[in-house]
């Protein structure tokens, strides 16, 4: 139990710390690495809670996909970065006020609030005994939530596509393989014979 | 020295706070106030999975799947635009994106 407690601890530790990070750092590229430990580390609180399935999620679609992604993204944008951030301490003020705010409010909410005495009864899907985590994901993901599942597939797929579609430029001067224009060739418009004369060829 | 889900909940919240507090620092940086969006989703993730494991309700960790797929998506839109728009304008500072006179 003390064990499980140190390790919450610093794992939320380092959360908290690498997502201040995250928000402060003067270099994007520091951004993002910050980010993929702050990602690490909620992913270890994931399994802290018993949920291995999202932990395992988490760092597969989040470091392995989006993270890599803003890496691309910054490491290509050809900004200059030291330009954007001059300036940003004159929102410190406001920030820091928002902070405080946001934060005494959610303390006072996560202190104050109780389960409701009915709660216990209202599962939508209580946690199944004997079976690990990911089966039991899946038991409920593809039975009771299959339409969901799809429609995030389809969230997805329009995300893949939209990106391409943005992404992709039609550049003018590039050759491209024209299939129709291949198989439509005759011999008559390709071949060329030419009578040489002696002596004349080479 | 008993982790509850109150501690849970803080953590949460102080992720939370940053994100938001991320996108008031950085508000010309567009690439950064992407990150501190991503950070607010984590931080509702948290919460979710959270209450999921302490009230032995499983839906919790569906819809945190489905909020990470939203969030996957949201990433990869975000920075197709920031690249397109880049490439017309050379610049990735949100005060110039005034096009649309919105």
């Amino acid at each position: 139990m003390l064990l499980t407690a140190i390790a919450f601890y610093v794992f939320s530790a380092i959360l908290i710390a690498s997502s201040a990070a995250v928000v402060l750092s003067r270099n994007p590229v520091h951004s993002v690495f910050f980010l993929i430990l702050a990602f690490f580390n909620a992913a270890a609180l994931f399994v802290l809670l018993g949920a291995e399935f999202l932990a395992m999620i988490l760092v597969i679609v989040y470091v392995g996909a989006v993270a890599v992604l803003f890496l691309f993204v910054v490491m290509m944008l050809d900004v200059d970065f030291a330009e954007l951030k001059k300036g940003a301490m004159k929102y410190l003020p406001l920030g820091a006020a928002v902070f405080i705010a946001l934060l005494a409010e959610l303390f006072i909410v996560s202190k104050v609030w109780t389960v409701a005495g009915t709660a216990g009864s209202a599962l939508a899907s209580a946690t199944p005994a004997h079976i690990t985590n990911t089966a039991a994901l899946g038991l409920i993901l593809y039975t009771n939530y299959v339409y969901y599942f799809q429609i995030a597939g389809i969230v997805l797929l329009v995300a893949m596509i939209g990106a391409i579609v943005l992404t992709h430029r039609h550049r003018p001067g590039v050759r491209r393989q024209s299939i129709a224009r291949q198989n439509a060739r005759t011999p008559a418009m390709s071949i060329d014979v030419v009578d040489v004369k002696p002596g004349q060829g080479g | 020295m008993e982790i509850g889900l109150t501690q849970y909940l803080i953590v949460a919240a102080t992720v939370f706070a940053i994100g938001v507090v991320g996108i008031f620092l950085n508000r010309k940086n567009v690439i950064i106030i992407l990150m501190s969006i991503e950070l607010i989703l984590l931080a509702v993730n948290i919460n979710f999975v959270a209450f999921s494991s302490y009230l032995h309700d499983l839906v919790g960790q569906v819809f945190a799947l489905f909020v990470l797929t939203v969030a996957a998506a949201e990433a990869a839109i975000g920075l197709a635009i920031l690249v397109v728009y880049f490439r017309n304008r050379g610049t990735i500072e949100v005060e110039d994106v005034n096009l649309m006179k919105g």
